[in-house]
């Protein structure tokens, strides 16, 4: 990047401008004509100049190559002779050329246009390249200063009207430089004084109003500069929600918020006042004109000293020459503007120690091993406020061994595990492999020998899947095949990248290095996935995320059919096990009690939303069969008894109560509404009720279940009534409500239910203790040995991590990154307290099973672990203390234990 | 059993007597009705206390480990409340309970009771008053014990 924009536009663009010049110049005799027509057309056919007879004829078109007398006295060579044309067919001739000229001068227009769009478009594409390879680029340090919505804002937003700039940068002043040239030279062909009057003028445009813009231009670069802050804070207030609720802060941001809005307020409103006053004066100045030329022309023509068809020529020149001139100045103003959003954006992207692009250059080999110690050689690093990390550490890793990393608080362990990890820069000192400085290795080396994962784990937003195989995806191993249209989309994406300077690497490519991890391909890769979920205990999470998401049929066309297979084999199990009682499930002639009632009366899963609970009361074809059935007032009493009992229990707590989540039928807020609604409907028979009273009242009972909230509601005599209803609600189903339900059939898959649901075909008992937690053990292995778990394994893989991850538990997003720290298969790995999250009982068993996996099938990487449990350093080969930043002491555990020194004393603490 | 079923058996545990019955219907409702077979177990000793149990039928031991395995230490009858201990001072579980009989239980999750308890003092006075009760007992019974050991030792 230039830190000049003019130097860095031209320097990628030169040859494309010179052309677009080129094309303008070829484009001004066309426009110079098309101002001449008009004189000829006033002129001759109308003002009957050279018609002097009815039956008078002028040439058409007579191309003469007239010479210079400097280049010899020749006679005019006569090309072509032209057409004999009356008055009238001169008119018609003349307009017709002036039409034909306005279309050439379009055409001209429109290349030139689009040319220019498209160049701006590839500059600005190659400039937010740019932006981002830098940011991916930047030293660790840069990011605690840097605040990730301002860069997103300067990489989107800012540089947005650079590309606008960007095609106009030369070609503008050029084009519209001639254009008012040409005009201003035709006005002074017409008439000398009219041209120096018009010249004049221009002139003053020229000069007051840019000295003018320079204000609205600072006040510009403030609004733009208030206005990336107020991102800035948005940002940290979505980021930091947190804090601002449990220390009641919030009012404090609305008042700092509300103070920038202000500010951003009275800015803009300055810049408008300004900018329409300037507007102001600029199209006073450009009417004033053709004032002076109606006046002194009109008077120059009284005088005879101007022909008629001259004056209108001026006029319709002069009507052309305000618009470019205040293009000119808004292309200055432009430029002005542009420079300065350029100058701020190049300043922001300039930064010291940038990572050498030879770093990160694309390596289409795998790695080779690491297979020399890690030498920590007189190591210091200090934080942003230049308080010290580490002092002097000078220590060898060596293959294969397995080092505790414990330390003192503040004692700097996670400094020297983010130091082998590169995320932490040296003072002094420096980390060698083989002799070679670690930071001057290829990223491609180092992301891919060493595997890293930190406490603080930040997730993509994508799939579980995606999360762990992100750290294979080093570069484009299998290219796709390409036929036809698609072939050709490739070739245009690839020439396309090229022109704007981007990589042209196919992001369709398989992106992940099985053979790094001594995969064959995609099928090896799922049992790795397996061995590492298994290490960090993640994978019963996963099968559970399976287990309760809905399947997409496209994707997994098989399972299904196994699910139905799995319904059977749970029942006959349960059966076995005498626990029929734990799921209740769906039979056609039975009410569910563990269901609701408005499942009861459905029997199936409502798919968008005619039959959902909401509308239910409201769905014409539901309520008729309830009339039918003579359900419709037994089932409005139902509701009434539970709105009562429901008032009854919740109206003396505050709204915010957390009983309140019990209450799933009712909110807080409907409260006080269903109290007045039942003293309204306080003995008045069901006749009496409005049907919209009637609709609030059903809706409480389609939501009720007998066992959950167990106010005594549910008979013998009502469950049957309703189990009766719902066969005549199947049977009579009309065409339009078909889509609306998916029943519940024994053999059939629902497609809209969890799988878990599906295996179930129930619902669990709500009375048994940890039915929920003895139903899913015995649904795993039922779906275990019908070979089923890899399949709802693979949906929960599918499982989506949302923003940043925090879909998923702190615990569960640190065993992610664990995992996938161990599926890169790296000779180093680095793992900073990197499961501190997991409750202390199961840290042991994990960090055994985590070193485990890193062992298996013969290898034997280095393990560096910064534990904040001492206790466990028994585990490792080798222990390193660290106290304030200094390596204190170092050996295996029973040599440490024996000293007596500050591990010792860790372990008593 | 109904919801008013339960609020009856509440106010014949003594902790819950003093307790206005409306209060007592919140209570129920907020808590699960769980059922357990004879021989399964409600909690084990040593693990986190997240809930109490009011007996409503059946009967379960309170069993505490020893070198010689477990010792049953009481049984629990209908209308007796246990594990609110470890849900009052977040202690492990000091014992473990196993119903002996198919046992009818309301489950009150432990963050419902302490919510209750600050909502409504007449209850924590209630609560207190039965626990310092209790620890009057015990104490008494251990000084006894003492005594006891003191004769047989001399």
């Amino acid at each position: 990047m230039d830190k000049n924009l003019a130097v860095y536009i031209w320097r990628h663009t030169s040859r494309q401008q010179i052309w677009i010049l080129f094309i303008i110049l070829l484009s001004m005799p066309t426009y110079f004509l098309s101002l001449d027509l008009p004189k000829q057309i006033v002129n001759g056919p109308i003002q009957g100049d050279g018609f002097n007879t009815p039956d008078a004829q002028q040439t058409f078109l007579k191309i003469v190559l007239d010479l210079p007398d400097w280049l010899g006295k020749i006679e005019p060579v006569v090309l072509f002779e032209g057409f004999h044309l009356s008055r009238f067919g001169m008119l018609m001739a003349l307009s017709a050329a002036f039409l034909l000229l306005v279309v050439v001068n379009g055409l001209f227009k429109f290349y030139i246009n689009t040319f220019k769009g498209r160049l701006g478009e590839r500059m600005l594409r190659r400039l937010r390249f740019q932006l981002i390879d830098r940011v991916l680029r930047f030293p660790p340090n840069v990011f605690k200063r840097v605040k990730a919505s301002e860069v997103a804002t300067m990489v989107k937003d800012e540089v947005e009207p650079l590309g606008g700039f960007i095609g106009d940068a030369f070609v503008q002043p050029a084009f519209l430089g001639m254009q008012a040239g040409t005009a201003l030279f035709f006005i002074v062909l017409q008439n000398f004084w009219l041209g120096i009057l018009a010249a004049f003028m221009v002139g003053i445009q020229g000069i007051i109003i840019p000295k003018m813009r320079r204000r609205l231009i600072r006040l510009g670069k403030e609004r733009q500069l208030t206005a990336r802050q107020l991102a800035g804070r948005v940002g940290e207030i979505v980021d930091g929600i947190s804090s601002i609720h449990v220390h009641d802060t919030s009012n404090y941001e609305r008042a700092d918020i509300a103070s920038r809005l202000g500010r951003i307020f009275k800015i803009r409103y300055d810049l408008y006042q300004w900018k329409f006053f300037v507007k102001f004066l600029n199209n006073f100045l450009a009417q004033v004109t053709p004032f002076l030329f109606y006046a002194i022309g009109g008077y120059l023509a009284l005088r005879g000293q101007l022909d008629i068809g001259q004056l209108v020529a001026v006029i319709s020149a002069y009507k052309d020459l305000p618009s470019p001139i205040k293009d000119l100045i808004d292309w200055d103003q432009q430029r002005l503007d542009v420079q300065v959003k350029y100058a701020q954006v190049y300043e922001q992207f300039h930064v010291d120690q940038l990572i050498d692009p030879a770093v990160q250059a694309l390596a289409s080999k795998p790695a080779t091993p690491i297979e020399t110690p890690i030498s920590i050689y007189n190591f210091s690093a200090s934080d942003d406020s230049g308080a010290r990390l580490l002092e002097n550490i000078t220590l060898d890793i060596r293959p294969g061994e397995n080092v505790a990393v414990i330390g003192t608080a503040g004692g700097g362990t996670e400094a020297l595990a983010d130091a082998i990890a590169r995320l932490v820069w040296p003072e002094n000192g420096r980390i060698s492999v083989n002799g070679a400085d670690l930071l001057a290795l290829p990223e491609a080396v180092t992301g891919r020998r060493i595997a890293y994962a930190a406490g603080e784990a930040h997730l993509f937003q994508g799939t579980i899947y995606d999360n762990l195989v992100y750290v294979l995806k080093h570069y484009p191993v299998r290219h796709p095949a390409y036929e036809g249209t698609l072939a050709s989309q490739r070739e245009w994406e690839v020439s396309e990248a090229q022109r704007a300077g981007n990589p042209d690497h196919d992001l369709r490519s398989d992106w992940i290095d099985y053979e790094t991890i001594g995969a064959k391909g995609p099928e090896d890769l799922s049992a790795a996935v397996e061995h590492v979920l298994e290490a960090v205990s993640f994978s019963d999470d996963v099968f559970d995320l399976g287990l309760r998401a809905s399947l997409d049929e496209k994707l997994h066309p098989a399972i299904p059919r196994h699910i139905v297979e799995a319904r059977k084999a749970l029942q006959t199990r349960l059966d076995e096990e005498g626990l029929s009682g734990l799921v209740a499930s769906f039979d056609l002639a039975l009410y569910n009690t563990e269901a609701t009632v408005a499942e009861n009366l459905l029997f199936g899963t409502p798919v968008g939303p005619e039959l959902s609970n909401a509308n239910l009361a409201a769905n014409a074809y539901f309520r008729s069969i309830l009339t039918q059935s003579n359900l419709d007032e037994a089932l409005y009493r139902m509701g009434v008894e539970i709105a009562r009992n429901a008032v009854e229990l919740f109206r003396d707590l505050p709204p915010d109560h957390p009983f309140f989540q019990q209450l799933i039928f009712m909110t807080a807020d409907e409260i006080p509404d269903y109290q007045a609604l039942l003293q309204r409907v306080q003995d008045k028979p069901f006749a009496a009720i409005s049907e919209a009273d009637r609709r609030r009242m059903m809706k409480l009972t389609f939501s009720y279940v007998e066992p959950r909230y167990r106010f005594g509601l549910l008979d013998d005599g009502m469950m049957e009534r309703i189990v009766q209803a719902r066969m005549v609600f199947h049977d009579n189903l009309p065409d339009n409500l078909k889509g609306a339900i998916e029943l519940y059939d024994p053999e059939g898959y629902n497609k809209s239910a969890s799988i878990l649901d599906n295996v179930l075909f129930g619902r669990v008992g709500h009375r048994h203790a940890d039915a929920g937690d003895r139903i899913r053990g015995i649904v795993r292995a039922v779906l275990d040995d019908l070979d089923l778990s890899q399949d709802v394994m693979k949906v929960g893989l599918e499982f989506n991590v949302g923003v940043g991850g925090r879909r998923l538990t702190t615990v569960q997003r640190q065993k992610l990154h664990v995992a996938r720290a161990l599926l890169k298969r790296g000779d180093f790995i680095i793992l900073n307290k990197a499961l501190s999250s997991v409750e202390q009982r199961t840290q042991e068993q994990l960090v055994r099973s985590v070193l485990g996996e890193a062992a298996r099938d013969g290898r034997k990487p280095a393990v560096i672990w910064v534990l904040s449990n001492p206790n466990l350093a028994r585990l490792f080969d080798r222990v390193v203390v660290l106290d304030r930043g200094v390596a204190v002491e170092d050996g295996n555990y029973d040599h440490l234990m024996s000293r007596k020194g500050v591990f010792a004393g860790l372990l008593a603490s | 059993m109904q919801l008013r079923d339960e609020v009856e058996l509440l106010r014949r545990v003594p902790l819950f007597s003093g307790v206005a019955p409306a209060k007592l219907k919140l209570l129920a409702f907020t808590s699960d009705r769980v059922s357990f077979s004879s021989g399964q177990t409600l909690f084990k000793q040593g693990d986190p206390g997240d809930a109490a149990y009011v007996v409503l039928s059946g009967s379960a031991d309170i069993l505490v480990n020893s070198q010689s395995g477990e010792i049953k230490v009481a049984t629990l009858e209908p209308n007796s409340i246990v594990g609110e201990i470890a849900i009052l001072c977040d202690v492990a579980r000091t014992a473990t309970v196993r119903a002996n009989a198919p046992l009818e239980t309301l489950r009150i999750r432990k963050d419902h009771f302490l919510k209750l308890l600050a909502e409504f003092p007449e209850m924590a006075v209630e609560i207190m008053r039965v626990l310092a009760d209790r620890l009057s007992h015990t104490t008494a019974e251990l000084s006894e014990a003492r005594s006891e050991l003191r004769r047989k030792t001399h």
